[in-house]
């Protein structure tokens, strides 16, 4: 077996997760409180010109506990609570939040806010440009709450701690006196959103996430070397504590420890063009940075050109350019139970639903709100989502994952003859079109005559996101177990900066023709 | 926010970490030991128009005050919690949540302790303009850099922050000030972003750009120019308007622009002189040595009269002007309490390290970072100056998604942005589009291979993952004398 491992390790035991619930009307979980504070804020903002308007009111808490080398090192715990509204007037957008608000006073104050901004926006027009609309989407009533069967604040701090400490005590005894960090954590998030908006939407969401992983470092004399499980952030989802009973941390310690310290002394990985074969995780990754991002909408539109950048896609292309060969099958799938990017409704009350991306290799669908929808003359939003009260909702990611293949990992590793595998991401960039994209993992294998051979370190591959897509010839996830839908808990984007979880279903895969161990 | 309204906000900042310490005394009053406690209250009001299209898009306010506590009990079983709640019960709550999540850690054998009081210096203070600063301001400054730009496409954004921080401990700091700062940072395009033929690959100039950036970042309003900012982006975008020149993949010397050298430092930063990184290892910092060129100089300098810094860090400590590299030396390395207090216990042999005053994030994930990071200008004039003394190499104005790939050698991959341009016998030849570099930063400032460049600019940035606010840092150009391209669309 190749290490790709499973994340749904040996606790084969754990809880299962149940399944995300709709309701007609909002969860217990958010009080009527808020969406009266919501409603208030965005009659104000009517009332001061507004022709459009919004309000969330969020309350999310978060718990995150890190040990490193035997020891807690960090246990924290923050709850975040406001209040974020929009307005449009006539065509310029505002956007005021305010922490902690204390009443109706507070909520009407925000809304009012949000039109003085939106008023300061219409001084600074796009030249040429036409009316602000908005793709119409029926207002909303309803609940969503994500499965949960561990609520992950519930789990005694004590079996948190003893999980993550023990862990790192087993690393280190594994990998010896070369293991200068071994660290483990563990995060969950519970966010409870009213939305309301003046076209009558009155949406409420629970939603909780959680998550857990675990890395080592082996300082040799001259370079680091790094081995994480499941993933090298963590593997994260919207679900309950379940989930890192299904990780079974403590069952992959051991390896990734020895592995860490025999990268150390393993040959480095050779320098040229050959066949490639990526794990499931560095897939998601993959996916993530050169389909996820270009397929942005607002990124298309020029809306993030100074900043994350634009997007090589043209959109007079959508629906005939070819993205990738026919093996490549993505789609927007926000409904997917469990996954890190799943919600019942984005963050402008538009309801999840999944869609195409690129189907057989030919791009056919982009990430959207209602106003980039709107303007681009495209038929879905759905793809809005805030980091918080604080933030303005924006184009993000929701769950963006290549179908399983026709193969399985063994397949393509028997019909390599010559060729490298490479797993788990250590580093990752790309350029501000999502064209140009270099990423470095941290181990890899030679594959010679159909079988894995020695470890490689200091794997890295380069490539054009299109070339790259059209050269992918295999693909796994014809066995139990090798596609699983990845969570990305760390995706910057806008200014102010927000973070986003996205997930993103992927199975290890291979391209041909793949310049590899690039040097600096 | 008027003079007033921020007296009233200091005010009830002073308010809340006092009802915060008040409340430990009250609920950890019961235990076996004594509790440490530091208490932090930010309040912290961001906002930032920005524009696409050459016309404002987003135009966002965030009005928030943080509360974070962190206690230990024993000597060592710590937590740390946060809310941007304020009520007495919320605080309360927050109290009773610390000391509840302590009682069930293990014992941190690597618990600093508190930074007891000491004098704060008096910082940079804030500018009441600044401070009181609305849309219609921010506006104003885009509506300059647009119209500079004369007829260019343009994008950015305008902002404006005021940050009102104290902060207290049991063991009898108290401490508050407040600070602001103002960013114009914007880009000009003389060319349509082209689009692709269909094709499996895409066509040889795919990532060509036309971009010219205009950035800066300063204490008051009154410190920016934006109609200065939004004429350059606009000359280096039409300066690009050109067939891009052939380059091969491999080592040539290089002029960076500020922006350029700015990723350099905050990379560096972040990594090689993160006294996180030094105990764990990842730093491939040599204190002492002669690692860097003899022209570098690097300061983390808070207390400059221009800083937007607060003249204290989270855990209180006092800011001061720490020299990290002296003519080309490793001095010190950023830490918080924590890392500085690991440094002394394992580096005895060592010349003392002074403990910085480091930006240091309470979920712990980053590590202490610089605040207001300097690298002093040198004696190599003008960009036009260093460009004059390249025969061939490249000019290089603005780095992009620069990510470290070695930690110890500080290898970073990443590409270059709005604008890079072939030099032949001093002169810039023309364009050559996105290049990829792979390069040891180390490497790239030994002995021998830099010169600096007289004018430095102060440029806005974001030195930690997800920070809301942005840091002034202060870079001059510099010349590299080796700087390895190892990919793009021209090669």
């Amino acid at each position: 077996m190749l290490s790709t491992a499973s994340p749904t390790g040996a606790a084969g035991s754990a809880t299962a997760t149940p399944p995300p619930t709709a309701t007609p009307d909002p969860p217990a979980a958010v009080p009527s409180a808020a969406f009266d504070l919501a409603a208030r804020a965005v009659e104000a903002a009517l009332a001061a010109g507004a022709r459009f308007a919004d309000a969330r009111v969020v309350d999310r808490r978060h718990e995150a506990l890190t040990a490193r080398d035997g020891d807690l090192r960090q246990l924290s715990q923050t709850t975040e609570a406001g209040i974020g509204v929009r307005a449009l007037v006539g065509d310029g957008w505002g956007f005021a939040a305010l922490a902690d608000p204390t009443g109706e006073r507070d909520a009407r104050a925000t809304g009012e806010r949000a039109v003085a901004a939106a008023r300061a926006s219409a001084v600074v027009r796009r030249p040429g440009a036409g009316p602000v609309e908005l793709l119409p989407v029926p207002p909303q009533r309803g609940g969503w709450s994500s499965g949960c069967a561990r609520d992950p604040f519930e789990v005694p701090l004590a079996e948190k701690a003893d999980l993550l400490v023990g862990v790192t005590h087993a690393v280190r005894k594994a990998g010896g006196a070369v293991i200068g960090v071994a660290e483990a954590l563990s995060a969950a998030w519970d966010t409870r959103t009213a939305y309301v908006s003046s076209e009558g939407a009155r949406v409420g969401q629970h939603v909780r996430e959680t998550g857990a992983g675990m890395h080592c470092l082996a300082l040799g004399e001259h370079e680091v070397q790094r081995r994480s499980y499941p993933a090298f952030r963590g593997q994260y989802g919207t679900r309950g504590w379940e989930l890192v009973d299904e990780l079974d941390l403590p069952a992959h310690a051991e390896r990734i420890g020895e592995e860490a310290a025999a990268l150390l002394t393993a040959p480095l990985c050779p320098s040229g063009e050959t066949t490639l074969v990526l794990g499931g995780e560095q897939m998601s990754l993959q996916i993530h940075e050169s389909v996820g991002h270009a397929i942005e909408l607002d990124r298309i539109l020029g809306w993030e050109a100074a900043y994350a950048g634009t997007s090589w896609l043209d959109l007079s292309r959508l629906g005939d350019l070819r993205f990738g060969s026919e093996l490549m099958n993505i789609t927007i799938d926000p409904t997917i139970p469990g996954a890190l990017g799943s919600f019942g409704y984005d963050d402008e009350g538009t309801p999840a639903a999944p869609r195409d991306a690129v189907r057989g290799g030919v791009w056919t669908g982009v990430l959207s709100g209602r106003d980039s929808a709107a303007l681009a003359g495209y038929g879905h939003a759905g793809s809005v989502r805030a980091d918080g009260y604080g933030r303005l909702p924006m184009v993000r990611m929701t769950n963006v994952g290549l179908e399983p293949g026709p193969h399985s990992l063994e397949e393509i590793v028997a019909a390599t003859d010559d060729g490298v595998l490479m797993e788990h991401n250590r580093s990752w960039s790309i350029d501000d079109k999502r064209l140009d994209f270099q990423f470095g993992c941290e181990i890899g294998w030679e594959l010679k005559g159909g079988k894995r051979g020695r470890m490689l370190r200091n794997p890295s591959y380069t490539g054009t996101g299109p070339v790259f897509w059209n050269s992918l010839d295999m693909l796994a996830g014809r066995e139990p177990g090798e596609w699983r839908a990845w969570g990305t808990p760390n995706c910057g984007k806008g200014q102010p900066g927000q973070v986003g979880h996205t997930g993103h279903g992927a199975a290890p895969a291979r391209f041909t023709g793949v310049r590899v161990g690039v040097r600096g | 926010m008027s003079a007033d309204q921020q007296h009233d906000t200091a005010r009830r900042l002073d308010a809340v970490v006092e009802r915060v310490l008040d409340e430990v005394r009250r609920q950890g009053g019961s235990g076996a030991g004594p509790v440490e406690a530091v208490v932090r209250a930010d309040h912290h009001r961001l906002a930032l128009t920005r524009f696409a299209g050459s016309g404002i898009h987003q135009n966002t306010e965030d009005d928030r005050t943080t509360v974070h506590l962190r206690v230990a009990l024993d000597g060592g079983r710590s937590a740390s919690v946060s809310t941007t709640r304020t009520t007495t019960t919320a605080l309360a709550d927050l109290v009773g949540a610390a000391l509840a999540a302590a009682r069930l850690s293990p014992r941190d054998a690597a618990w600093p302790g508190l930074a007891g009081p000491a004098p704060v210096p008096a910082g940079a203070g804030p500018d009441d303009a600044t401070a009181g600063a609305g849309p219609g301001e921010r506006a104003a400054l885009v509506a300059a850099f647009v119209e500079a730009a004369g007829g260019l496409e343009t994008a950015g954004y305008a902002q404006t922050t005021l940050l009102t921080g104290a902060v207290a401990d049991t063991a009898g700091l108290h401490a508050r000030a407040a600070s602001t700062g103002a960013v114009v940072d914007g880009i000009a395009r003389a060319l349509p972003a082209p689009g692709l033929d269909g094709t499996p690959g895409p066509p040889a100039d795919a990532s060509f750009r036309a971009d010219g950036v205009g950035r800066a970042a300063a204490r008051s309003l009154a410190g920016l120019d934006a109609a200065a900012l939004g004429a350059r982006a606009a000359r280096r975008a039409r300066s690009q308007a050109a067939s891009a020149q052939p380059l091969r993949r491999g080592e040539l010397p290089v002029v960076l622009e500020p922006s350029a050298v700015l990723d350099v430092v905050a990379g560096l930063l972040s990594s090689t002189f993160s006294g996180r990184g030094l105990v764990e290892g990842t730093s491939g910092v040599r204190l002492g040595e002669q690692q860097l060129d003899p022209v570098l100089t690097l300061l983390d300098d808070p207390l400059d009269p221009a800083s937007t810094a607060l003249p204290f860090d989270t855990e209180g400590t006092p800011a001061s002007r720490t020299e990290l590299v002296r003519d080309g030396v490793p001095r010190a390395v950023t830490t918080d309490r924590r890392t500085a207090a690991a440094l002394r216990a394992t580096r005895s042999g060592l010349p003392a390290l002074p403990t910085t005053a480091g930006a240091h994030d309470a979920s712990d994930t980053w590590g202490p970072v610089a605040q207001a990071p300097v690298l002093s200008p040198g004696g190599g004039g003008s960009v036009d100056d260093l460009v004059a003394g390249l025969e061939h190499g490249l000019l290089v104005c603005d780095l992009w998604y620069t990510r470290l790939a070695e930690a110890r050698r500080s290898v970073w991959t990443g590409l270059t942005r709005n604008g890079t341009f072939l030099v032949r016998d001093g002169e810039v030849v023309g364009p050559v589009g996105v290049l990829r570099f792979t390069q040891s930063y180390l490497e790239a400032l030994a002995p021998g291979a830099v010169t600096v460049g007289s004018d430095a600019e102060a440029l806005p940035r974001a030195l930690t993952f997800g920070a809301a606010g942005t840091a002034r840092v202060v870079v001059p150009p510099l010349r590299l004398a080796r700087w390895n391209v190892t990919g793009g669309a021209a090669t």
